[in-house]
């Protein structure tokens, strides 16, 4: 695998008369987990969305994003791929975007489309292979016995486990997350969260995912990469984000959206400080 | 508080102003309508007589010909289910083509244009056009209810896939999916229990529809509607349309019943 796994230049967008990023520039290596932080409306989640191409970099500000090797966008531009490529990243969203009348099996079988010949994905004819994939990793995500359930009858916790083992069945080198967790309770929040850890230590998937809440990203990413008002605030270890550093990232949010009140507070492990 | 309790104040005066020409609009419309339409309820009263002797002739209604009737009226409905499923065949592509959450206004509006024309013209129209074409009888008679359903359907389709979420169909993007395997998994399922729904009730119209598509030569039972009213025999056209109703009611029921499981 190549050093960098991500990387992202001069990127710039406006909607309309107001500019969401400014010359956003970093690097992320195969392998690591990263956070990407900052109050509400800093960008993170514009950003993660760029780097998938669901949204466009402003043109001729030569803003590029290039994710194993491969073009995403360049110059405002998206760059075609191919479905073998596009499927190579998995995205988790705030809201899960599970498909609600399909049961929990069908929405996990979906990351496979990708990569399915064109006749039996449109048809939806899955192989015995592709259903125990399936199978295996809602296993992973600790919901096996819901395989047959409607998507719309879980709870929050349980529709973004579901959204993760459907990233996991496309085989995805990168996950990103885009507030996987925004929208949990404290206890769903943790497991989801010790999900991804798990699917980068033990599968050495690359991990991006945007947090509001900085305990998170100091007990589960060695490295921040935090946005303030679009521009880059402050990118490396996170155990340099210090009390100070962090005050003045929210400096003119809501004191209360740093230390939100759904922080996990039970054990002392902080993977994130150790770094 | 707000500023709304001052601003109400203010207005009684115009708002009573505003009703009194809103009513008195009204009326003018419904007046001239009266005229255009030719209203006289005295001639119900000074024809009386003749009316209660064509009632009269309808009864009792006689039942020579019933299976002919009945034959006849499966027509109509063979008629009703081709038209319909060939319409709602054509809707679903019609429809998606003209939503403008899938595609650009170059497609969604001549499209759309060309769905208002389906829509526009009436059945008994098609079916005259289509007798020219492919000749008398039941053919002609479902590709008249197959072009204005596939026109009202797209209308209907459209709007159940403009009103869906984007989300899902977002997290069947981002896997590497294709466009088609978006709209198959990612928006199909939100919609399907409307369309079925809508598909089933233009199913019930298109039977009462097409039950005087005969009338101008579209084939079943209208044929033998027009025969024996132009023949002044009435006690069959009473059985003719006793048949219509029971056979309308019952399919009714049956499609609602079919319907109610999908809402």
């Amino acid at each position: 695998m190549s050093i960098a796994n991500i990387a992202v230049e001069r990127l710039n967008k406006a909607f309309g008369q107001r500019t969401v990023l400014e010359d956003i520039a970093f690097e992320i290596r195969a392998g690591e987990m990263v956070a990407l932080i900052g109050p509400s409306g800093s960008g993170k989640s514009t950003l993660l969305r760029h780097l998938v191409g669901l949204t466009i970099a402003n043109r001729q500000t030569g803003g590029r994003v290039t994710v194993m090797q491969h073009d995403i966008q360049c110059d405002g531009r998206l760059i075609r791929r191919s479905r073998a490529e596009r499927c190579r990243t998995g995205y988790i969203f705030q809201q899960f975007n599970l498909v609600g009348r399909l049961s929990v099996m069908t929405n996990v079988l979906i990351g496979r489309l990708g990569s399915m010949p064109r006749w039996r994905a449109l048809l939806g004819r899955f192989s015995e292979e592709e259903r125990s994939q399936a199978r295996h990793a809602l296993a992973r995500v600790g919901l096996g016995e819901l395989a047959g359930q409607r998507a719309n009858t879980l709870s929050g916790g349980q529709m973004q486990r579901v959204a993760i083992a459907r990233a996991l069945v496309q085989d995805a080198d990168i996950i990103y997350a885009d507030e996987p967790i925004a929208s949990l309770d404290p206890r769903s929040a943790r497991e989801v969260m010790d999900i991804l850890k798990r699917i980068n230590a033990e599968d050495g998937r690359t991990v991006l995912v945007t947090l509001h809440q900085v305990e998170y990203a100091r007990r589960y990413c060695l490295r921040t990469i935090a946005l303030k008002q679009g521009r880059l605030y402050h990118d490396g270890p996170t155990a340099e984000l210090t009390d100070a550093r962090l005050q003045a990232l929210y400096d003119n949010a809501d004191l209360d959206e740093m230390h939100d009140a759904s922080a996990p507070n039970d054990s002392p492990v902080a993977l994130g400080a150790a770094g | 508080m707000n500023i709304s309790p001052p601003m109400l104040a203010s207005t009684p005066a115009k708002r009573g102003w505003l009703h009194l020409i809103g009513w008195s609009m009204a009326l003018a419309v419904l007046a001239w309508a009266w005229q255009g339409a030719e209203m006289q309820p005295s001639a119900l009263m000074t024809n009386a007589g003749n009316m209660t002797e064509l009632a009269g002739d309808f009864f009792p209604p006689r039942f020579g010909n019933l299976e002919l009737y009945i034959e006849l009226m499966l027509v109509t409905v063979q008629i009703a289910i081709w038209g319909t499923l060939l319409a709602v065949a054509f809707a679903i592509p019609c429809s998606l083509l003209s939503s403008e959450n899938l595609v650009p206004w170059w497609v969604y509006q001549p499209m759309r244009r060309l769905m208002d024309a389906c829509r526009a013209i009436n059945e008994l129209v098609f079916a005259m056009l289509f007798v020219v074409a492919v000749g008398l009888g039941p053919f002609a008679g479902t590709l008249a209810l197959f072009v204005h359903t596939t026109g009202v359907l797209a209308k209907l389709f459209s709007e159940a896939v403009e009103a869906s979420e984007a989300g899902p169909m977002e997290g069947v993007r981002v896997t590497g999916a294709g466009r088609l395997e978006e709209i198959v998994f990612g928006l199909i399922p939100q919609v399907l229990p409307l369309w079925i729904s809508v598909s089933l009730y233009r199913f019930e119209s298109n039977i009462r529809s097409a039950t005087v598509l005969g009338m101008v030569g579209g084939g079943g039972i209208g044929v033998a509607l027009w025969e024996t009213m132009r023949g002044f025999q009435y006690a069959e056209t009473a059985t003719i349309m006793l048949v219509i109703i029971i056979a309308v009611t019952l399919l009714d029921m049956l499609s609602q019943t079919v319907r109610k499981r999908f809402i």
